[in-house]
Protein backbone atom coordinates (compact mmCIF):
# COMPACT_ATOMS: atom_id res chain seq x y z
CA UNK A 1 0.00 0.00 0.00
CA UNK A 2 1.48 3.28 -1.08
CA UNK A 3 0.03 4.95 2.04
CA UNK A 4 2.69 3.15 4.05
CA UNK A 5 5.47 4.94 2.26
CA UNK A 6 7.16 7.93 3.78
CA UNK A 7 5.41 11.17 2.73
CA UNK A 8 6.11 13.05 -0.46
CA UNK A 9 9.32 14.81 0.54
CA UNK A 10 11.46 12.17 2.27
CA UNK A 11 14.04 13.64 4.57
CA UNK A 12 17.66 13.29 3.65
CA UNK A 13 17.05 12.25 0.04
CA UNK A 14 15.86 15.65 -1.02
CA UNK A 15 18.62 17.41 -2.89
CA UNK A 16 20.54 20.06 -1.00
CA UNK A 17 20.12 23.56 -2.34
CA UNK A 18 22.16 26.49 -1.16
CA UNK A 19 20.00 29.43 -0.13
CA UNK A 20 22.34 32.37 -0.03
CA UNK A 21 22.95 33.08 -3.70
CA UNK A 22 21.73 35.85 -5.99
CA UNK A 23 18.86 37.93 -4.63
CA UNK A 24 18.81 36.11 -1.29
CA UNK A 25 22.45 36.92 -0.71
CA UNK A 26 21.76 40.56 -1.51
CA UNK A 27 18.88 40.53 0.93
CA UNK A 28 21.15 39.11 3.60
CA UNK A 29 23.73 41.82 2.89
CA UNK A 30 21.01 44.36 3.59
CA UNK A 31 20.22 42.59 6.89
CA UNK A 32 23.92 42.92 7.85
CA UNK A 33 23.59 46.71 7.76
CA UNK A 34 21.06 46.63 10.60
CA UNK A 35 23.43 45.24 13.21
CA UNK A 36 26.95 45.99 14.40
CA UNK A 37 27.90 42.29 14.12
CA UNK A 38 27.35 39.70 11.41
CA UNK A 39 26.33 37.15 14.02
CA UNK A 40 23.22 39.18 14.80
CA UNK A 41 21.92 38.35 11.33
CA UNK A 42 21.68 34.67 12.30
CA UNK A 43 17.99 34.57 13.26
CA UNK A 44 16.94 36.51 10.14
CA UNK A 45 19.20 34.24 8.03
CA UNK A 46 17.61 31.11 9.49
CA UNK A 47 14.18 32.49 8.70
CA UNK A 48 15.30 33.00 5.12
CA UNK A 49 16.45 29.39 4.92
CA UNK A 50 13.20 28.09 6.33
CA UNK A 51 11.16 30.25 3.98
CA UNK A 52 13.11 29.02 0.97
CA UNK A 53 13.24 25.34 1.84
CA UNK A 54 10.50 24.69 4.39
CA UNK A 55 13.01 23.45 6.94
CA UNK A 56 16.65 23.87 7.97
CA UNK A 57 18.96 20.99 7.12
CA UNK A 58 22.41 20.41 8.58
CA UNK A 59 23.94 21.48 5.29
CA UNK A 60 21.92 24.66 5.25
CA UNK A 61 23.08 25.32 8.81
CA UNK A 62 26.65 24.89 7.61
CA UNK A 63 25.95 27.26 4.73
CA UNK A 64 24.53 29.90 7.10
CA UNK A 65 27.57 29.42 9.34
CA UNK A 66 29.90 29.98 6.41
CA UNK A 67 28.15 33.16 5.27
CA UNK A 68 28.05 34.59 8.79
CA UNK A 69 31.52 33.56 9.83
CA UNK A 70 30.27 31.16 12.51
CA UNK A 71 30.78 27.43 13.05
CA UNK A 72 28.13 24.86 12.06
CA UNK A 73 28.01 23.61 15.65
CA UNK A 74 27.26 27.11 16.91
CA UNK A 75 24.46 27.54 14.38
CA UNK A 76 22.98 24.19 15.33
CA UNK A 77 23.04 25.25 18.98
CA UNK A 78 20.97 28.28 18.11
CA UNK A 79 18.57 26.43 15.79
CA UNK A 80 17.78 23.88 18.49
CA UNK A 81 16.98 26.60 21.04
CA UNK A 82 14.05 28.03 19.08
CA UNK A 83 10.93 25.94 18.59
CA UNK A 84 9.83 27.53 15.32
CA UNK A 85 12.82 26.35 13.30
CA UNK A 86 12.17 22.96 11.72
CA UNK A 87 15.12 20.60 11.82
CA UNK A 88 13.18 18.08 9.75
CA UNK A 89 10.83 18.42 6.80
CA UNK A 90 7.22 18.99 7.81
CA UNK A 91 3.94 18.80 5.93
CA UNK A 92 3.10 21.44 3.32
CA UNK A 93 0.91 23.08 5.93
CA UNK A 94 2.30 23.42 9.41
CA UNK A 95 -0.34 23.85 12.10
CA UNK A 96 0.27 25.20 15.61
CA UNK A 97 -2.54 25.05 18.15
CA UNK A 98 -2.34 26.75 21.52
CA UNK A 99 -3.28 24.49 24.41
CA UNK A 100 -2.03 26.55 27.37
CA UNK A 101 -4.44 27.02 30.31
CA UNK A 102 -6.56 29.96 29.09
CA UNK A 103 -7.20 28.17 25.79
CA UNK A 104 -7.37 24.79 27.48
CA UNK A 105 -10.35 25.86 29.61
CA UNK A 106 -12.04 27.13 26.44
CA UNK A 107 -11.77 23.75 24.71
CA UNK A 108 -8.41 23.78 22.90
CA UNK A 109 -7.89 20.04 23.34
CA UNK A 110 -11.01 19.32 21.29
CA UNK A 111 -9.70 21.60 18.55
CA UNK A 112 -6.46 19.62 18.46
CA UNK A 113 -8.36 16.34 18.16
CA UNK A 114 -10.54 17.72 15.39
CA UNK A 115 -7.47 18.90 13.49
CA UNK A 116 -5.66 15.60 13.87
CA UNK A 117 -8.68 13.83 12.41
CA UNK A 118 -9.61 16.25 9.64
CA UNK A 119 -6.04 16.50 8.35
CA UNK A 120 -5.29 12.81 8.65
CA UNK A 121 -2.11 13.65 10.58
CA UNK A 122 -3.45 11.45 13.41
CA UNK A 123 -0.56 12.04 15.80
CA UNK A 124 0.92 15.26 17.14
CA UNK A 125 4.08 16.18 15.27
CA UNK A 126 3.51 13.54 12.60
CA UNK A 127 2.81 14.37 8.97
CA UNK A 128 -0.33 13.17 7.20
CA UNK A 129 0.25 10.36 4.68
CA UNK A 130 -0.39 12.74 1.78
CA UNK A 131 2.42 14.98 3.01
CA UNK A 132 0.07 17.92 3.40
CA UNK A 133 -0.30 18.40 7.11
CA UNK A 134 1.70 18.48 10.30
CA UNK A 135 -0.20 19.40 13.47
CA UNK A 136 1.53 20.51 16.66
CA UNK A 137 0.50 21.72 20.09
CA UNK A 138 2.22 24.90 21.18
CA UNK A 139 2.25 27.12 24.24
CA UNK A 140 0.45 30.48 24.45
CA UNK A 141 0.20 32.22 21.09
CA UNK A 142 -0.53 35.61 22.63
CA UNK A 143 -4.16 35.69 21.57
CA UNK A 144 -5.82 34.08 24.61
CA UNK A 145 -8.99 36.17 24.32
CA UNK A 146 -9.62 34.58 20.93
CA UNK A 147 -9.56 30.97 22.02
CA UNK A 148 -8.58 28.84 20.31
CA UNK A 149 -5.96 30.53 18.12
CA UNK A 150 -4.44 28.35 15.41
CA UNK A 151 -1.49 29.24 13.24
CA UNK A 152 -1.60 27.58 9.82
CA UNK A 153 1.71 28.42 8.15
CA UNK A 154 1.66 32.24 8.38
CA UNK A 155 -2.12 32.55 8.74
CA UNK A 156 -3.09 33.40 12.29
CA UNK A 157 -6.67 32.17 12.82
CA UNK A 158 -8.74 33.18 15.83
CA UNK A 159 -11.63 31.61 17.71
CA UNK A 160 -11.32 28.20 16.09
CA UNK A 161 -13.79 25.60 17.37
CA UNK A 162 -13.96 21.87 16.53
CA UNK A 163 -17.02 22.62 14.38
CA UNK A 164 -15.05 25.05 12.22
CA UNK A 165 -12.16 22.64 11.65
CA UNK A 166 -13.40 20.66 8.60
CA UNK A 167 -14.14 23.88 6.71
CA UNK A 168 -10.77 25.33 7.72
CA UNK A 169 -8.90 22.27 6.49
CA UNK A 170 -10.76 22.36 3.18
CA UNK A 171 -9.57 25.91 2.57
CA UNK A 172 -6.01 24.66 2.37
CA UNK A 173 -6.51 21.75 0.02
CA UNK B 1 -15.76 38.41 21.03
CA UNK B 2 -12.72 40.14 19.69
CA UNK B 3 -11.95 43.41 18.03
CA UNK B 4 -13.27 45.74 17.04
CA UNK B 5 -15.53 45.86 20.06
CA UNK B 6 -17.28 49.09 20.79
CA UNK B 7 -15.61 50.53 23.87
CA UNK B 8 -17.66 50.09 27.00
CA UNK B 9 -18.79 53.39 28.54
CA UNK B 10 -16.63 52.71 31.58
CA UNK B 11 -13.46 52.26 29.58
CA UNK B 12 -10.99 55.13 29.36
CA UNK B 13 -9.81 54.88 25.80
CA UNK B 14 -6.39 56.37 25.27
CA UNK B 15 -4.21 53.65 23.79
CA UNK B 16 -7.15 51.79 22.32
CA UNK B 17 -8.91 54.79 20.83
CA UNK B 18 -8.23 53.74 17.25
CA UNK B 19 -8.43 49.99 17.66
CA UNK B 20 -10.57 48.67 14.85
CA UNK B 21 -9.96 51.63 12.51
CA UNK B 22 -8.03 50.25 9.58
CA UNK B 23 -7.16 53.74 8.34
CA UNK B 24 -5.18 54.51 11.51
CA UNK B 25 -2.64 51.90 10.42
CA UNK B 26 -1.41 53.98 7.50
CA UNK B 27 1.09 56.78 7.90
CA UNK B 28 -1.34 59.27 6.40
CA UNK B 29 -4.18 58.10 8.58
CA UNK B 30 -2.00 58.38 11.65
CA UNK B 31 -0.83 61.89 10.82
CA UNK B 32 -4.45 62.86 10.23
CA UNK B 33 -5.12 61.78 13.80
CA UNK B 34 -2.36 64.00 15.14
CA UNK B 35 0.29 61.31 14.98
CA UNK B 36 4.02 62.13 14.99
CA UNK B 37 3.41 65.67 16.27
CA UNK B 38 4.77 64.69 19.66
CA UNK B 39 7.82 63.04 18.12
CA UNK B 40 8.63 66.27 16.29
CA UNK B 41 8.10 68.14 19.53
CA UNK B 42 10.29 65.72 21.49
CA UNK B 43 13.10 65.89 18.96
CA UNK B 44 13.25 69.63 19.56
CA UNK B 45 13.61 69.10 23.32
CA UNK B 46 16.65 68.24 25.40
CA UNK B 47 16.62 64.47 26.10
CA UNK B 48 16.75 65.14 29.85
CA UNK B 49 13.59 67.22 29.61
CA UNK B 50 11.69 64.32 28.01
CA UNK B 51 12.88 62.02 30.78
CA UNK B 52 11.68 64.50 33.40
CA UNK B 53 8.19 64.64 31.94
CA UNK B 54 7.91 60.84 31.83
CA UNK B 55 9.25 60.63 35.39
CA UNK B 56 6.72 63.18 36.54
CA UNK B 57 3.84 61.30 34.89
CA UNK B 58 4.36 58.26 37.10
CA UNK B 59 4.34 55.88 34.10
CA UNK B 60 5.49 52.41 35.10
CA UNK B 61 6.57 49.53 32.87
CA UNK B 62 3.69 47.53 31.43
CA UNK B 63 5.78 44.44 30.65
CA UNK B 64 5.32 42.89 34.05
CA UNK B 65 7.68 44.39 36.62
CA UNK B 66 6.10 47.85 36.86
CA UNK B 67 9.43 49.65 37.08
CA UNK B 68 9.15 53.48 36.79
CA UNK B 69 9.89 54.27 33.15
CA UNK B 70 11.43 57.73 33.54
CA UNK B 71 13.74 56.44 36.25
CA UNK B 72 14.84 53.56 34.04
CA UNK B 73 15.66 55.99 31.22
CA UNK B 74 17.66 58.16 33.61
CA UNK B 75 20.03 55.25 34.33
CA UNK B 76 21.48 55.61 30.85
CA UNK B 77 24.85 57.42 30.74
CA UNK B 78 24.28 61.18 30.42
CA UNK B 79 27.50 61.68 28.64
CA UNK B 80 27.55 59.48 25.63
CA UNK B 81 30.79 57.59 25.13
CA UNK B 82 29.49 54.54 23.27
CA UNK B 83 26.51 53.74 21.05
CA UNK B 84 23.21 53.57 22.96
CA UNK B 85 20.40 51.19 22.08
CA UNK B 86 16.69 50.89 22.71
CA UNK B 87 15.08 47.45 22.70
CA UNK B 88 11.32 47.20 22.40
CA UNK B 89 9.85 44.09 23.96
CA UNK B 90 7.12 42.80 21.66
CA UNK B 91 7.68 39.17 22.58
CA UNK B 92 4.31 38.97 24.34
CA UNK B 93 4.17 35.31 25.36
CA UNK B 94 2.95 35.39 28.94
CA UNK B 95 -0.18 33.22 29.06
CA UNK B 96 -3.21 35.47 29.44
CA UNK B 97 -1.62 38.51 27.81
CA UNK B 98 -2.57 39.74 24.33
CA UNK B 99 -2.55 43.54 24.48
CA UNK B 100 0.72 44.34 22.68
CA UNK B 101 -0.50 42.34 19.72
CA UNK B 102 -3.55 44.61 19.53
CA UNK B 103 -1.45 47.78 19.78
CA UNK B 104 0.75 46.61 16.92
CA UNK B 105 -2.14 45.39 14.77
CA UNK B 106 -4.18 48.56 15.01
CA UNK B 107 -1.87 51.39 15.95
CA UNK B 108 1.60 50.44 14.72
CA UNK B 109 2.59 54.10 14.44
CA UNK B 110 1.78 54.69 18.10
CA UNK B 111 4.48 52.19 18.99
CA UNK B 112 6.93 53.59 16.42
CA UNK B 113 6.35 57.12 17.68
CA UNK B 114 6.75 56.13 21.32
CA UNK B 115 9.89 54.14 20.50
CA UNK B 116 11.45 57.04 18.61
CA UNK B 117 10.70 59.43 21.49
CA UNK B 118 12.27 56.99 23.95
CA UNK B 119 15.30 56.56 21.69
CA UNK B 120 15.76 60.32 21.64
CA UNK B 121 15.39 60.54 25.43
CA UNK B 122 18.09 57.92 26.05
CA UNK B 123 20.24 59.16 23.16
CA UNK B 124 20.02 55.92 21.21
CA UNK B 125 20.59 55.97 17.51
CA UNK B 126 19.20 52.48 16.94
CA UNK B 127 16.06 50.78 18.24
CA UNK B 128 15.22 47.11 17.76
CA UNK B 129 11.62 45.99 18.04
CA UNK B 130 11.70 42.31 18.97
CA UNK B 131 8.45 40.72 17.78
CA UNK B 132 7.70 37.09 18.63
CA UNK B 133 7.88 34.79 15.63
CA UNK B 134 4.26 33.68 15.84
CA UNK B 135 2.93 37.24 15.46
CA UNK B 136 2.74 37.08 11.69
CA UNK B 137 -0.02 39.64 11.34
CA UNK B 138 1.41 42.28 13.71
CA UNK B 139 4.73 41.75 11.93
CA UNK B 140 3.36 42.67 8.51
CA UNK B 141 1.43 45.62 9.91
CA UNK B 142 4.54 46.91 11.69
CA UNK B 143 6.74 46.32 8.65
CA UNK B 144 4.45 48.36 6.43
CA UNK B 145 4.08 51.14 8.99
CA UNK B 146 7.83 51.32 9.50
CA UNK B 147 8.58 51.57 5.81
CA UNK B 148 5.97 54.33 5.35
CA UNK B 149 7.26 56.31 8.32
CA UNK B 150 10.86 55.82 7.18
CA UNK B 151 9.97 57.07 3.73
CA UNK B 152 8.44 60.17 5.31
CA UNK B 153 11.67 60.70 7.24
CA UNK B 154 9.97 61.25 10.60
CA UNK B 155 12.60 59.55 12.71
CA UNK B 156 15.45 61.96 11.92
CA UNK B 157 18.73 60.22 12.67
CA UNK B 158 17.09 57.43 14.70
CA UNK B 159 17.00 54.07 12.97
CA UNK B 160 14.31 51.54 13.90
CA UNK B 161 14.57 47.86 12.95
CA UNK B 162 12.23 44.93 13.45
CA UNK B 163 13.73 41.67 14.70
CA UNK B 164 11.74 38.45 14.52
CA UNK B 165 11.84 35.90 17.33
CA UNK B 166 11.55 32.20 16.61
CA UNK B 167 9.52 30.62 19.39
CA UNK B 168 10.79 30.93 22.96
CA UNK B 169 8.86 32.48 25.86
CA UNK B 170 12.12 33.14 27.68
CA UNK B 171 13.18 35.66 25.03
CA UNK B 172 10.72 38.06 26.68
CA UNK B 173 13.14 38.27 29.60
CA UNK B 174 15.15 41.40 28.88
CA UNK B 175 18.67 40.00 28.72
CA UNK B 176 17.54 36.84 26.89
CA UNK B 177 15.96 39.14 24.33
CA UNK B 178 19.26 40.94 23.90
CA UNK B 179 21.11 37.65 23.38
CA UNK B 180 18.50 36.67 20.84
CA UNK B 181 19.04 39.92 18.90
CA UNK B 182 22.77 39.20 18.95
CA UNK B 183 22.14 35.88 17.18
CA UNK B 184 22.56 33.71 20.26
CA UNK B 185 20.50 31.20 22.21
CA UNK B 186 18.02 33.10 24.34
CA UNK B 187 19.59 32.48 27.72
CA UNK B 188 19.08 35.22 30.33
CA UNK B 189 22.28 36.85 31.56
CA UNK B 190 23.47 37.19 35.10
CA UNK B 191 22.89 40.73 36.41
CA UNK B 192 24.76 42.96 37.06
CA UNK B 193 25.79 44.34 34.71
CA UNK B 194 22.39 45.85 34.09
CA UNK B 195 21.35 46.79 30.55
CA UNK B 196 21.92 50.52 31.12
CA UNK B 197 25.61 49.71 31.63
CA UNK B 198 26.02 46.79 29.23
CA UNK B 199 23.01 45.62 27.28
CA UNK B 200 22.67 44.57 23.68
CA UNK B 201 26.09 44.25 21.96
CA UNK B 202 27.56 45.16 25.34
CA UNK B 203 26.41 48.77 24.98
CA UNK B 204 24.19 50.91 27.21
CA UNK B 205 20.63 49.78 26.51
CA UNK B 206 17.11 50.50 27.69
CA UNK B 207 14.36 47.96 27.19
CA UNK B 208 10.66 48.74 27.34
CA UNK B 209 7.40 46.99 26.69
CA UNK B 210 5.17 47.92 23.74
CA UNK B 211 2.34 49.29 25.89
CA UNK B 212 4.76 51.39 27.96
CA UNK B 213 6.12 53.11 24.88
CA UNK B 214 2.73 53.56 23.24
CA UNK B 215 1.69 55.66 26.26
CA UNK B 216 4.58 58.10 25.90
CA UNK B 217 3.24 60.31 23.05
CA UNK B 218 0.00 60.77 25.03
CA UNK B 219 1.95 61.89 28.06
CA UNK B 220 3.86 64.48 26.05
CA UNK B 221 0.68 65.66 24.41
CA UNK B 222 -1.58 65.99 27.44
CA UNK B 223 1.05 66.56 30.08
CA UNK B 224 2.41 64.65 33.04
CA UNK B 225 -0.24 66.09 35.36
CA UNK B 226 -3.03 64.71 33.17
CA UNK B 227 -1.50 61.25 33.23
CA UNK B 228 -0.94 61.39 36.96
CA UNK B 229 -4.55 62.36 37.40
CA UNK B 230 -5.64 59.10 35.80
CA UNK B 231 -5.64 57.16 39.04
CA UNK B 232 -8.63 55.83 40.95
CA UNK B 233 -6.88 54.40 43.99
CA UNK B 234 -3.15 54.36 44.72
CA UNK B 235 -1.31 57.51 43.58
CA UNK B 236 1.68 55.28 42.82
CA UNK B 237 -0.22 53.75 39.90
CA UNK B 238 -1.08 56.23 37.18
CA UNK B 239 -2.51 56.27 33.70
CA UNK B 240 -4.64 53.79 31.84
CA UNK B 241 -3.88 50.11 31.42
CA UNK B 242 -4.99 47.59 28.85
CA UNK B 243 -6.30 44.48 30.54
CA UNK B 244 -6.49 41.34 28.43
CA UNK B 245 -9.30 39.23 29.80
CA UNK B 246 -9.57 35.57 28.82
CA UNK B 247 -10.89 32.24 30.02
CA UNK B 248 -14.42 31.82 31.30
CA UNK B 249 -16.00 35.21 30.69
CA UNK B 250 -18.76 36.02 28.25
CA UNK B 251 -16.87 38.77 26.44
CA UNK B 252 -13.12 38.19 26.52
CA UNK B 253 -10.93 40.86 24.97
CA UNK B 254 -8.84 43.91 25.72
CA UNK B 255 -10.31 46.58 27.97
CA UNK B 256 -8.62 49.86 28.78
CA UNK B 257 -9.40 51.29 32.18
CA UNK B 258 -7.90 53.80 34.57
CA UNK B 259 -5.51 52.41 37.17
CA UNK B 260 -7.38 51.42 40.32
CA UNK B 261 -10.50 50.16 38.49
CA UNK B 262 -12.32 47.40 40.40
CA UNK B 263 -11.55 43.93 39.01
CA UNK B 264 -15.09 42.86 39.86
CA UNK B 265 -16.56 45.51 37.57
CA UNK B 266 -14.14 44.60 34.80
CA UNK B 267 -15.29 40.98 34.94
CA UNK B 268 -19.02 41.34 35.56
CA UNK B 269 -19.79 44.64 33.87
CA UNK B 270 -17.36 45.11 31.00
CA UNK B 271 -16.83 41.42 30.23
CA UNK B 272 -20.42 40.36 30.84
CA UNK B 273 -19.66 38.00 33.74
CA UNK B 274 -19.48 34.23 33.69
CA UNK B 275 -21.32 31.93 31.31
CA UNK B 276 -24.95 31.36 32.28
CA UNK B 277 -25.25 28.93 35.16
CA UNK B 278 -21.67 29.36 36.28
CA UNK B 279 -19.97 31.27 39.07
CA UNK B 280 -16.45 32.61 39.44
CA UNK B 281 -13.98 30.29 41.09
CA UNK B 282 -10.54 31.81 40.64
CA UNK B 283 -8.66 34.48 38.76
CA UNK B 284 -5.04 35.10 37.80
CA UNK B 285 -4.90 38.89 37.53
CA UNK B 286 -1.53 39.59 35.90
CA UNK B 287 -0.52 36.87 33.49
CA UNK B 288 0.26 33.26 34.40
CA UNK B 289 3.36 34.18 36.43
CA UNK B 290 1.49 35.70 39.36
CA UNK B 291 -0.35 34.03 42.25
CA UNK B 292 -3.94 32.82 41.78
CA UNK B 293 -6.70 34.66 43.64
CA UNK B 294 -9.87 33.07 44.94
CA UNK B 295 -13.33 34.48 44.37
CA UNK B 296 -13.44 36.78 47.40
CA UNK B 297 -10.01 38.19 46.71
CA UNK B 298 -10.90 38.73 43.07
CA UNK B 299 -14.17 40.48 43.78
CA UNK B 300 -12.58 42.89 46.23
CA UNK B 301 -9.44 43.62 44.19
CA UNK B 302 -8.54 47.01 42.76
CA UNK B 303 -6.54 46.92 39.56
CA UNK B 304 -3.37 48.80 40.23
CA UNK B 305 0.13 47.74 41.28
CA UNK B 306 -0.59 48.21 44.98
CA UNK B 307 -4.18 46.96 44.95
CA UNK B 308 -3.35 43.56 43.50
CA UNK B 309 -0.39 43.09 45.84
CA UNK B 310 -2.72 43.78 48.75
CA UNK B 311 -4.77 40.72 47.71
CA UNK B 312 -1.68 38.53 47.50
CA UNK B 313 -0.89 38.66 43.81
CA UNK B 314 0.63 41.07 41.27
CA UNK B 315 -0.58 43.26 38.43
CA UNK B 316 2.12 41.83 36.14
CA UNK B 317 1.33 42.28 32.48
CA UNK B 318 -2.40 42.79 33.02
CA UNK B 319 -3.40 39.43 31.58
CA UNK B 320 -6.53 38.46 33.50
CA UNK B 321 -7.29 34.73 33.36
CA UNK B 322 -10.72 33.76 34.63
CA UNK B 323 -11.75 30.32 35.87
CA UNK B 324 -15.37 29.47 36.66
CA UNK B 325 -16.76 26.72 38.89
CA UNK B 326 -16.34 24.09 36.17
CA UNK B 327 -12.55 24.35 36.39
CA UNK B 328 -10.32 21.57 37.65
CA UNK B 329 -7.75 23.74 39.42
CA UNK B 330 -5.25 20.90 39.84
CA UNK B 331 -5.31 20.23 36.11
CA UNK B 332 -4.90 23.89 35.19
CA UNK B 333 -2.03 24.35 37.63
CA UNK B 334 -0.36 21.29 36.11
CA UNK B 335 -0.90 22.82 32.67
CA UNK B 336 0.79 26.04 33.79
CA UNK B 337 3.68 24.14 35.37
CA UNK B 338 4.08 22.25 32.10
CA UNK B 339 4.29 25.60 30.31
CA UNK B 340 7.21 26.66 32.49
CA UNK B 341 8.90 23.27 32.18
CA UNK B 342 8.66 23.60 28.41
CA UNK B 343 9.94 27.17 28.42
CA UNK B 344 12.78 26.88 30.96
CA UNK B 345 16.07 27.68 29.26
CA UNK B 346 17.64 25.04 31.52
CA UNK B 347 20.64 27.09 32.68
CA UNK B 348 19.77 26.90 36.38
CA UNK B 349 19.38 23.58 38.14
CA UNK B 350 16.55 24.75 40.39
CA UNK B 351 14.54 25.83 37.37
CA UNK B 352 15.38 23.00 34.98
CA UNK B 353 14.75 20.27 37.55
CA UNK B 354 12.14 22.14 39.55
CA UNK B 355 9.78 22.92 36.69
CA UNK B 356 10.06 19.37 35.36
CA UNK B 357 9.50 17.71 38.72
CA UNK B 358 6.66 20.01 39.65
CA UNK B 359 4.92 18.99 36.43
CA UNK B 360 5.59 15.29 37.01
CA UNK B 361 4.27 15.35 40.55
CA UNK B 362 1.13 17.21 39.49
CA UNK B 363 0.60 14.72 36.68
CA UNK B 364 1.01 11.90 39.17
CA UNK B 365 -1.63 13.45 41.43
CA UNK B 366 -3.99 13.83 38.47
CA UNK B 367 -3.41 10.18 37.59
CA UNK B 368 -4.64 9.15 41.03
CA UNK B 369 -1.19 8.16 42.22
CA UNK B 370 -0.46 11.12 44.43
CA UNK B 371 0.68 10.72 48.02
CA UNK B 372 -0.15 12.91 50.98
CA UNK B 373 3.50 13.94 51.16
CA UNK B 374 3.36 15.25 47.59
CA UNK B 375 1.91 18.58 48.57
CA UNK B 376 4.76 19.25 50.97
CA UNK B 377 7.16 18.10 48.32
CA UNK B 378 5.64 20.55 45.83
CA UNK B 379 5.90 23.39 48.34
CA UNK B 380 9.46 22.47 49.16
CA UNK B 381 10.38 22.39 45.47
CA UNK B 382 8.69 25.75 44.98
CA UNK B 383 10.66 27.18 47.86
CA UNK B 384 13.88 26.07 46.20
CA UNK B 385 12.74 27.57 42.92
CA UNK B 386 12.03 31.03 44.33
CA UNK B 387 14.64 33.78 44.45
CA UNK B 388 17.52 31.48 43.60
CA UNK B 389 17.93 31.59 39.86
CA UNK B 390 19.28 33.84 37.09
CA UNK B 391 15.83 35.02 36.04
CA UNK B 392 12.37 34.78 37.57
CA UNK B 393 10.90 32.14 35.24
CA UNK B 394 11.55 29.66 37.99
CA UNK B 395 9.69 31.80 40.55
CA UNK B 396 6.87 32.17 38.04
CA UNK B 397 6.32 28.42 37.99
CA UNK B 398 6.18 28.32 41.77
CA UNK B 399 3.61 31.15 41.98
CA UNK B 400 0.53 29.27 40.71
CA UNK B 401 1.58 26.11 42.55
CA UNK B 402 2.02 27.69 45.97
CA UNK B 403 -1.02 29.96 45.69
CA UNK B 404 -3.08 27.13 44.21
CA UNK B 405 -2.29 24.71 47.01
CA UNK B 406 -3.01 27.41 49.56
CA UNK B 407 -6.39 28.35 48.16
CA UNK B 408 -7.64 25.12 46.58
CA UNK B 409 -6.05 22.45 48.76
CA UNK B 410 -9.31 20.50 48.93
CA UNK B 411 -9.10 19.75 45.21
CA UNK B 412 -5.58 18.33 45.57
CA UNK B 413 -6.65 16.29 48.60
CA UNK B 414 -9.60 14.87 46.68
CA UNK B 415 -7.33 13.45 43.99
CA UNK B 416 -4.84 12.13 46.52
CA UNK B 417 -7.52 10.48 48.69
CA UNK B 418 -9.17 8.90 45.66
CA UNK B 419 -12.41 10.87 46.07
CA UNK B 420 -11.97 12.25 42.59
CA UNK B 421 -11.64 10.21 39.41
CA UNK B 422 -8.17 10.40 37.85
CA UNK B 423 -8.11 12.47 34.67
CA UNK B 424 -4.67 11.47 33.46
CA UNK B 425 -2.89 8.19 32.88
CA UNK B 426 0.38 7.74 34.67
C1 LIG C 1 10.45 34.90 31.81
C2 LIG C 1 10.12 36.32 31.51
C3 LIG C 1 9.36 36.64 30.40
C4 LIG C 1 9.05 37.96 30.09
N1 LIG C 1 8.30 38.22 28.99
C5 LIG C 1 8.02 39.52 28.67
C6 LIG C 1 7.28 39.82 27.49
O1 LIG C 1 6.87 38.93 26.74
N2 LIG C 1 7.04 41.12 27.21
C7 LIG C 1 7.50 42.14 28.02
O2 LIG C 1 7.27 43.30 27.71
N3 LIG C 1 8.18 41.87 29.14
C8 LIG C 1 8.46 40.59 29.47
N4 LIG C 1 9.21 40.34 30.61
C9 LIG C 1 9.70 41.49 31.40
C10 LIG C 1 10.99 42.04 30.80
O3 LIG C 1 12.08 41.32 31.34
C11 LIG C 1 11.21 43.52 31.12
O4 LIG C 1 11.02 43.70 32.49
C12 LIG C 1 10.27 44.45 30.40
O5 LIG C 1 10.28 44.22 29.03
C13 LIG C 1 10.68 45.88 30.67
O6 LIG C 1 9.82 46.81 30.05
P1 LIG C 1 8.90 47.77 30.89
O7 LIG C 1 9.74 48.41 31.96
O8 LIG C 1 8.41 48.76 29.90
O9 LIG C 1 7.81 46.94 31.46
C14 LIG C 1 9.52 39.00 30.93
C15 LIG C 1 10.27 38.68 32.05
C16 LIG C 1 10.57 37.36 32.34
C17 LIG C 1 11.40 37.07 33.55
S1 LIG D 1 15.49 30.62 35.93
FE1 LIG D 1 15.04 29.12 34.36
S2 LIG D 1 14.61 30.30 32.51
FE2 LIG D 1 15.62 31.71 33.97
S3 LIG D 1 17.80 31.58 33.45
FE3 LIG D 1 17.44 30.03 35.03
S4 LIG D 1 16.98 28.13 33.88
FE4 LIG D 1 16.79 29.84 32.46
S1 LIG E 1 -3.17 30.68 26.20
FE1 LIG E 1 -3.75 30.26 24.18
S2 LIG E 1 -3.15 32.04 23.15
FE2 LIG E 1 -2.55 32.46 25.17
Amino acid sequence: MSGDAYPAAPSGIEEYQPVFTGAALEQLQEVFTRYPTKQAALLPALWMVQRARGWISDRNMAEAAEVLGLTPAYVKGVVTFYTMYHQHPVGRHFVQVCTTSPCNVCGAEAVVQALLEATGAKELGATSPDGKWTVTEVECLGACGFATPVLVDDDFLESVTPEKVPELVKRYT
Amino acid sequence: MGYPHKPHSRETVVLSKYFGEADARSYKGWVKRGGYEMLRHALSMEPAKVIDIVKESGLRGRGGAGFPTGLKWSFMPKEKKKPHYLCVNADESEPGTFKDREIMRWTPHALLEGAAIAAHAIQAEVAYIYIRGEFTEPWSVMEKALSEADAAGVFGTIKIHLHRGAGAYICGEETALMNSIEGKRGNPRIKPPFPAAAGVFGMPTTINNVETLAAVPHILKNGAAWYKGLSLASPKSTGTKLFSVCGHVQRPGNYEVTMGFPLKDLLYDLCGGMRPGHTLKACIPGGSSVPILNRDETESCLLDYEGVVEKGSMLGSGGVIVFDDSTDMVYQIMRLARFYAHESCAQCTQCREGTAWTTKILERILAGQGKTADLDLLLDLSDNMTGKTICVLSDSCAAPVVSGIKRFKQEFDDYIAGRRKPVMVA
